[in-house]
C-alpha cells in the first residue's frame, strides 16, 4: 500500500507546484521551434546576432538591458561577436555616464548596457525569464523540460501578435494584441517588414524578426544557458554512476545478513 | 548511558589513551557512526540523510553567494544578476542553492510523514519529535526570509504580505509587524535584517539537528515494526540491529545519490520550474504582481491561513465569543499555526498502544487521506481565492485537524489493531531470512 | 542464518569485493571533488573584474611632451609622449651608474612611447610629475614625494630610496595609435 501511496505522492508532487502558474487569462501564446530548446538545445549564434541588430536598431530606443555587460557580446555560446567588433559596437551605438570623469564618454565593453527608462518602458535584460509562457500540462510546468520555460515564445508572439486595431482610452493608445494579457497593449508595433536589414540577406519579416529578436532576449536573460546544461549532463552522469556503484555495493553488503551466497 | 548494549571504542595505543583521556572525541564519533540501528528499516528512512545533506549544502552554497551578494535594496538585485553572470560558476551555486530549499522541503514533509505513518513520535521519543518539530519551524523561516533575499517582486511582496500576518495579532500586532520590518514598510532595514537572520539561522537549525541526533540515538531509532531493539544483552541487541557503519551508510548514500540525480537534472535542465517568473522582476513597492502565491512548500499551511474567513461559522463563534477580539484574520493566522502546533502535540494525541501504521487496519487509511489533503491543501494554496477552492480550502483544513484532534484519540479507543513481530529479527527474516532466493528489494 | 557466520562470509572471499568498493570509495571522492571545485572557483576573481584587466587606451591627440594616466588592475599606468629630448637624454643616460642599471631601448617599444606603472618600488606612492605643474625630480621624469626617489625620463630610479625601475607593465601596439594593456 505505501508503495501505491509513494507513487500518488510522486505524482501529485510533479504537478502541484507549477499550478501556481496557471491562474490568470494570460493571450495566446505561439509554440516557436527554437534552437535552445530542450536539455541538449544550443543558441543560434546567427539568429543571436540577428537579435542583438533588431535590438540595437529598434527596442534600445526605449528600453535598456543595464545587467547585460557588453563585453559579453563576445562569450562563446552567446553572440560571438570578434572582440574588435564588440569594441566598435560599444563605442558607436552607447554612452555611458563614467562617474570619475564626471561626464558621458562612449561605452567601452567593459561597462553594461545602458539604462533606459526615458519613457518608462521595461528594461528587457531578463524579460525571457520573467515571462513563463508555457504552464503545461494540466498547469504542471513540467513541459519546460522540453520546450523552456516559453519567455522566449512568449516575446515572439507578443511580438508577432499586433492585430492592427487601435483604441484611445484617457489619453493613451493602445493596440490590441494576442498575445497580451488583456489584449490590450500601450506599446505600439515596435517591428515592420523589412525593417531591419541583414547582411546575410536573412528574412526579415515580422514573424522572422519577432523569433530573433526573442531568442536574443532569451540569451541576455540565460546568457550561462548552454554552460549550466552541459553541467547538468555531466552531473547526471557522474550521479548516476555513483548511483549504481552504491546499488552494488550495497546489495553486496547486506548479502549475507539477508540469508543469500555472496557472489 | 541508556540504550541499546553495543561495543564501545576502547583507546589502544599510548596517543589514543593519552587523548582519549583527556578529550573523548574519538569515542564519541565512534559511538555516534557505529550506533547499532534496526536491521529493518525501509527505503523511507533515508531522508534523515538526504536533510542532513540538505543543511550542509545549502549553509556551504550560501556562505560562497553572501561573498558576492549585497543586501542593499538598490543593489541586492543587481549583484544576484552579478552572481548569475559573472561570478565564476555562480550561475551553478545560485540555481543550486535555490532548488536545494526545494529539496530541502520535499525532504523535511517525507521524513515528517514518514514519522507520522510508522509513530515514531510516540514515547519514548517524543523530544526527538518535538525538536524535529522546532527544526521545521526554523527552516520556513530561514526559506521565507531567503526568498527576499534576490529582492525580486515576489520577494518584496510576499515579504510584505507574511510580515502582515502578524499585525493580525490583536492590540500588540501593528507595532509588532513595524518591529519585525524596522520601518512602516517592507524596506532596507527589513532587507538586512532578513539576511542577517537567513545567514544565522541555519546554525540555530545546526545546533537543533545535533539535539535531534542525540535524543533519537539515545532511545535508538525507530523501525517499520514499531517493536522495540531488544536490550537485555549485546549478544540479543545484535540479532535485531547492525552498526549505522557501513550498513545504513552505504544504503542512505544510494538513496542519497538517486535523489541527486533527480535533484541535479532539474537544476541543469529546468533550474526555474519551482521559481516564479515575477521574480526576475525587481521589487517595487507601487506595483503588486497579479498573483502572489507564496513558494510551494508554504502552500498547504498558506491554504489553510486562507480557508477560515469571516463567513465560516467557527470564526463567527471565536469573534463572538472573544467580543471581536478573534476577527477572521487573527483566526486564520492561529489556525495556520495551530495546524502545526496540532502535529507537534501528536505524542499525547496519539492514544494507541500499538507504535507502526502498519499494524493499524483503520488508521492506514485515515493517514492516506491526510497525504491526500496534504496535497490537496498544496493545491489549494495556488489558487485563487474564490469559490470552489474556498469550500474545499476549507473542508481539507477541517480534516488537517480533524485527523490529529479527534482521529488520533479516538481511533486508539475504537481501533483492533494487528500483533506485531515479536522482535525486529523475526520481521526482518521474514522479508529475508533463510529463505532462498528472496526477494531482493529491501522496500517492502 | 546467525550474524556471526554472516560476517564471518563477508570476510572470506576475494578481490571482486575489494575491487568494487575501492570503485565506489573512488567515484565518490571524485564526485565530491567535482563539487567542492566550483566553490573555490568561485573565488578567483569574477568575469567582470578578469575584464578590466585589459584596458584599451586610443593616443590619439596626446601630444609630443604630455603625459597622461590610466587606471588598469587598480593602479595608475603613466603614458609618457617623449620629445627628441627627453628620449636622448634617457638614451644618453644609459651607461650612466644608477641603482637597477637598464638601457632604455628594453623599456620601451616605441622610443616616442614611455608606458609604466605609475607606483613607486619603495612603498607604493603615486610619484609626480603627470602634471605640467607637478614637480618632476632632479631628472625630468618623476618625483616621489614620500621619500624622495627621482625616476628619469625613462623612468629608471636614480637617487633616493626605491629599490627598481618603474615597472613596465605588458603592452602592445594594436595600431599607431591604440594601445592595449593587459
Amino acid at each position: 500500500m505505501f508503495k501505491k501511496l509513494a507513487t500518488g505522492a510522486a505524482l501529485a508532487l510533479a504537478l502541484i507546484p507549477g499550478a501556481s502558474f496557471a491562474a490568470g487569462g494570460s493571450g495566446h501564446v505561439e509554440d516557436f521551434q527554437f534552437s535552445f530548446e530542450g536539455p541538449f538545445g544550443k543558441f543560434d549564434q546567427n539568429q543571436l546576432q540577428r537579435g542583438l541588430q533588431i535590438y540595437t536598431e529598434v527596442c534600445a530606443a526605449c528600453h535598456g538591458l543595464r545587467y547585460v555587460p557588453l563585453r559579453t557580446l563576445g562569450d562563446e555560446g552567446g553572440p560571438g561577436l570578434p572582440e574588435d567588433q564588440v569594441r566598435a559596437y560599444a563605442e558607436e551605438n552607447f554612452e555611458v555616464f563614467d562617474a570619475e570623469l564626471d561626464d558621458y564618454r562612449p561605452a567601452k565593453p567593459t561597462d553594461n548596457f545602458p539604462v533606459n527608462d526615458g519613457v518608462g518602458a521595461p528594461d528587457l535584460s531578463l524579460m525571457a525569464k520573467a515571462r513563463a509562457g508555457f504552464h503545461g500540462p494540466y498547469g504542471s510546468g513540467m513541459n519546460q523540460l522540453f520546450k523552456g520555460m516559453g519567455g522566449a515564445e512568449y516575446i515572439a508572439s507578443l511580438l508577432d501578435g499586433y492585430t492592427g486595431k487601435e483604441k484611445e482610452e484617457a489619453g493613451t493608445t493602445f493596440y490590441e494584441n494576442t498575445a497580451f494579457p488583456g489584449g490590450w497593449i500601450s506599446m505600439a508595433p515596435p517591428l515592420g517588414d523589412e525593417q531591419v536589414e541583414f547582411a546575410d540577406g536573412y528574412a526579415n519579416d515580422v514573424h522572422h524578426m519577432s523569433q530573433d529578436v526573442a531568442a536574443f532576449l532569451m540569451w541576455t536573460a540565460e546568457p550561462k544557458m548552454m554552460a549550466r546544461q552541459t553541467t547538468g549532463f555531466v552531473g547526471v552522469l557522474i550521479l548516476s554512476i555513483l548511483s549504481v556503484l552504491l546499488y552494488l555495493t550495497n546489495k553486496r553488503l547486506w548479502a549475507p545478513h539477508k540469508g543469500k551466497k555472496t557472489a | 548511558m541508556s540504550g541499546i548494549p553495543h561495543d564501545h571504542y576502547e583507546p589502544k595505543t599510548g596517543a589514543e589513551k593519552w587523548l582519549h583521556s583527556r578529550l573523548p572525541i574519538v569515542g564519541l564519533i565512534y559511538d555516534t557512526i557505529m550506533i547499532p540501528t534496526p536491521k529493518n528499516l525501509n527505503w523511507w528512512w533515508i531522508w534523515g540523510i538526504v536533510l542532513a545533506f540538505c543543511l550542509v549544502l545549502q549553509i556551504v552554497t550560501g556562505i560562497v553567494l553572501v561573498m558576492h551578494y549585497t543586501p542593499h535594496v538598490d543593489l541586492a538585485f543587481a549583484s544576484i544578476e552579478h552572481i548569475m553572470r559573472n561570478v565564476n560558476g555562480g550561475h551553478m551555486i545560485r540555481y543550486i542553492h535555490m532548488n536545494g530549499a526545494s529539496l530541502f522541503f520535499v525532504a523535511v514533509y517525507i521524513h515528517i510523514f514518514r514519522g507520522l505513518y510508522y509513530g515514531s513520535y510516540k514515547a519514548p521519543r517524543e523530544i526527538t519529535w518535538i525538536v524535529g518539530m522546532l527544526i521545521f519551524l526554523m527552516m520556513m523561516g530561514t526559506g521565507f526570509m531567503g526568498y527576499v533575499l534576490p529582492w525580486g517582486q515576489m520577494s518584496f511582496w510576499g515579504a510584505t504580505v507574511i510580515t502582515g500576518l502578524f499585525g493580525a495579532i490583536p492590540f500588540i500586532g501593528e507595532p509588532i509587524q513595524t518591529w519585525l520590518l524596522g520601518g512602516p514598510a517592507v524596506d532596507n532595514a527589513t532587507l538586512n535584517r532578513f539576511f542577517s537572520l537567513h545567514y544565522l539561522l541555519p546554525f540555530v537549525i545546526v545546533a537543533l539537528v545535533i539535539v535531534h541526533i542525540w535524543a533519537f540515538h539515545t532511545t535508538g531509532n525507530n523501525n517499520p515494526t514499531g517493536v522495540d531493539v531488544r536490550k537485555g544483552s549485546k549478544e540479543e541487541a545484535e540479532k535485531d540491529t547492525l552498526p549505522f557503519w557501513p550498513y545504513f551508510v552505504i544504503k542512505d548514500f544510494l538513496g542519497l545519490a538517486v535523489v541527486l540525480v533527480i535533484f541535479w537534472a532539474i537544476v541543469g535542465f529546468m533550474p526555474n520550474y519551482l521559481g516564479h517568473p515575477d521574480n526576475y522582476i525587481e521589487a517595487n513597492p507601487l506595483v503588486t504582481p497579479a498573483h502572489i502565491v507564496p513558494e510551494w512548500y508554504f502552500l498547504p499551511f498558506y491554504a489553510i491561513l486562507r480557508a477560515f474567513t469571516s463567513e465560516v461559522w467557527v470564526v463567527q463563534i471565536a469573534s463572538f465569543v472573544t467580543g471581536g477580539i478573534v476577527d477572521a484574520k487573527f483566526f486564520g493566522v492561529l489556525a495556520m499555526f495551530g495546524a502545526i502546533a496540532v502535529m507537534a502535540l501528536a505524542p499525547w494525541l496519539d492514544t494507541s498502544r500499538v507504535r507502526s501504521g502498519v499494524y493499524r487496519p483503520q488508521f492506514k487509511w485515515w493517514f492516506l487521506l491526510l497525504v491526500i489533503d496534504f496535497f490537496a491543501l498544496m493545491w489549494l494554496g495556488a489558487m485563487p481565492a474564490e469559490e470552489p477552492y474556498a469550500s474545499f480550502s476549507l473542508i481539507a483544513s477541517a480534516y488537517w485537524f480533524g485527523y490529529f484532534l479527534v482521529i488520533l484519540p479516538l481511533l486508539g479507543v475504537i481501533e483492533k489493531p494487528l500483533t506485531p513481530p515479536a522482535t525486529i529479527e523475526d520481521d526482518f527474516n521474514a522479508h529475508y531470512g533463510k529463505k532462498a532466493g528472496a526477494d531482493a528489494n529491501p522496500a517492502e | 542464518m546467525s550474524d556471526v557466520s554472516a560476517r564471518q562470509q563477508s570476510q572470506g572471499d576475494g578481490t571482486r569485493r575489494d575491487f568494487l568498493y575501492y570503485a565506489t570509495a573512488g567515484a565518490a571522492i571524485v564526485t565530491t571533488g567535482a563539487a567542492v571545485w566550483p566553490l573555490i572557483n568561485s573565488m578567483n576573481p569574477s568575469a567582470d573584474v578578469s575584464a578590466l584587466a585589459v584596458v584599451n587606451i586610443d593616443l590619439e591627440g596626446v601630444e609630443p611632451g604630455s603625459r597622461i594616466t590610466l587606471k588598469w588592475k587598480g593602479k595608475p599606468v603613466f603614458v609618457d609622449h617623449r620629445p627628441k629630448e627627453r628620449i636622448a637624454q634617457a638614451l644618453a643616460d644609459d651607461d650612466a651608474p644608477m641603482p637597477d642599471p637598464e638601457p632604455d631601448a628594453e623599456r620601451v617599444q616605441r622610443p616616442e612611447w614611455l608606458v609604466v606603472v605609475g607606483v613607486c618600488t619603495h612603498l607604493g606612492c603615486i610619484p609626480l610629475g603627470q602634471a605640467s605643474s607637478d614637480p618632476t625630480g632632479d631628472w625630468l621624469g618623476w618625483f616621489c614625494p614620500c621619500h624622495g626617489s627621482h625616476y628619469d625620463t625613462s623612468g629608471r630610479i636614480r637617487k633616493g630610496p626605491a629599490p627598481r625601475n618603474l615597472d613596465v607593465p605588458p603592452y602592445e601596439f594594436v595600431t599607431d595609435t591604440l594601445v592595449k594593456i593587459g
